[in-house]
């Protein structure tokens, strides 16, 4: 089995782009990460594609060019990026393939998600009667998160308040000016804690990886941005995911712990060793949760934490540092694959502003979706 | 003046109302709402009174469809209940009042009307309020 290595990454900015359709920003994402590769499409061997709510994702062989490459639509709701890129990694890690894209895009309508239950399936009534939102599902599991360990809003709204920071210094991100406490905490109540500038939204963008075995990395003479380990995983028993009318009384794990441990024993590499992180934001709390959940910090600690700005970043682990899914939002297909596009470029010091203090080495990516799929992505230089 | 529950086989009519769910008979779990899979599960009805696992407010009208509630839209409680030897409920509270709620209250089941139909049936479903007395 050989290494797997990023040897290329494109994006298109996130937010809104009234010009260009869902598949076109990532087309506009991959041309980008050809270029960053110095390889052609017609190197490409094979491809994994993800996209919610913006066309499938194989499609863009119209585009760019009808090669007959094996081409994979995925789809794992907020993790597909990661789902995406899982499939990449183990098709160069088999030996198979020397060279492959990785691809997510999406351009979702402004507003909450609005699911159908028949989809989940959940009864009507369920959804008629007002207790089938995403948000509500955040807001639960919070609440109860900051009562059994002592998280305060402010806390909340210093995660926003840093999303924003780093996103004003962030040229793909979506919401480019820094926001004060005070207006964080003052904005329309959405679901209590959680005010409206604590939610990311749903957006639009694309993000585009080439990945490569370690003998075309090295054909390419690209810098060595080596995939260290990947997990994908699926809820474990007792979990609590979004749209549950009920929970067993016996709680169980995370998905996102079973993940990242799975994910650091492949590495050989433990949480302290990590340099910067790229944690799923849908809101506010989800940082902070997922904070612990991934092994950096005890329950309650994020409350000294954010006081003591260690997440920041000029600070010992730097959290979301292009503002995440708060700043940048978040269309589903692309958001996973962002994270690990931020990762490359603050490893290659590229990070122009927005670069962390201290040097980086390992840089750990985590994103979480519905209905309780978790993938985590270290990569080394 | 006429009133009818959200839907069959979520709560009981009698009163009080209970809550409808299902038993999987060769584990045991309790689950809510009742599977349709009646070779599975047996029909159970779970205790009236339980404590407060989390809570939230739902401030801003949900999308419609899947909501149908009365307009104009009020705000309204929400959270989860622990139901002792059953499971934890996904439910509306009857009231949001910050200083009140809390991990742990203890909460017994009532209904609240959701809407009416357009010939003024009263649209009912479950809700959860606190328990005000401390007979048990």
């Amino acid at each position: 089995m050989t290494d797997v290595f990023i040897v290329g990454i494109g994006i298109h900015p996130f937010g809104r782009t009234d010009s260009r359709s869902g598949l076109q920003q990532g087309e506009y994402a991959a041309r980008a990460a050809f270029i960053d590769a110095n390889v052609q499409w017609s190197d490409i061997q094979f491809a994994f594609g993800g996209s919610d709510a913006a066309g499938k994702p194989d499609t863009l062989v119209s585009q760019l060019g009808l090669t007959t490459l094996p081409f994979v639509n995925v789809l794992n709701g907020c993790a597909t990026g990661g789902a995406a890129l899982f499939g990449a990694y183990n098709a160069v890690r088999s030996g198979d393939f020397d060279l492959g894209m990785v691809i997510g895009f999406d351009k979702h309508p402004r507003g909450a998600f609005d699911p159908k239950p028949a989809d989940w399936g959940l009864p009507d009534w369920y959804g008629e009667s007002g207790l089938m939102l995403t948000t509500q599902f955040f807001a639960t599991k919070l609440r109860r998160y900051m009562d059994l360990h002592n998280i305060t809003p402010i806390t909340l709204a210093r995660v926003a308040q840093k999303a924003y920071h780093n996103g004003s210094l962030a040229p793909h991100a979506w919401r480019r000016t820094p926001v004060s406490i005070e207006t964080i905490l003052g904005a329309q109540m959405l679901n209590d804690p959680l005010t409206k500038l604590m939610f990311c939204s749903p957006a639009e963008g694309g993000v585009a990886l080439i990945v490569a075995s370690e003998r075309k990395a090295r054909q390419l003479g690209s810098p060595a941005i080596r995939i260290k380990a990947i997990s994908l995983r699926t809820r474990p028993r007792g979990s609590f995911e979004v749209f549950a009318p009920h929970l067993d009384i016996e709680r169980g794990g995370s998905v996102t712990a079973v993940a990242s441990h799975a994910a650091f024993e492949a590495a050989g590499l433990g949480p302290e060793e990590m340099d910067i992180a790229q944690i799923q934001d849908t809101e506010s709390g989800a940082e902070v949760m997922h904070m612990a959940e991934n092994g950096f910090c005890r329950d309650g600690d994020q409350e000294k934490w954010l006081a003591e700005g260690r997440t920041q970043l000029d600070g010992d682990l730097p959290i979301n540092t292009d503002g995440g899914c708060l700043a940048c939002g978040e269309p589903i297909g692309a958001s996973g694959l962002r994270q690990v596009y931020e990762n490359v470029v603050q490893l290659r010091g590229a990070g122009g502003a927005r670069q962390v203090a201290r040097k980086v080495r390992n840089a750990y990516s985590h994103v979480y979706g519905a209905p309780g799929v978790s993938a985590v992505v270290i990569l080394q230089c | 003046m006429a009133a009818r529950p959200i839907a069959p086989d979520v709560l009981t009519t009698g009163s009080p109302a209970r809550l409808i769910a299902g038993r999987h008979r060769a584990s045991g779990r309790v689950v809510f709402p009742l599977p349709q899979d009646t070779g599975s599960y047996e029909r159970v009805v779970l205790p009236s009174r339980g404590t407060l696992w989390s809570y939230t407010v739902q401030r801003f009208p949900p999308k419609s469809p899947p909501y149908r509630g009365e307009e104009p839209f009020q705000p309204f409680g929400l959270g989860y209940v622990e139901l002792p030897g059953a499971l934890i409920v996904a439910s509306r509270l009857t009231e949001f009042d910050f200083e009140e709620l809390r991990l742990g209250l203890p909460v017994e089941l009532t209904t609240t009307v959701l809407r009416h139909d357009e010939d003024g049936t009263e649209v009912y479903t479950y809700a959860f309020r606190p328990v005000r007395d401390t007979r048990g």
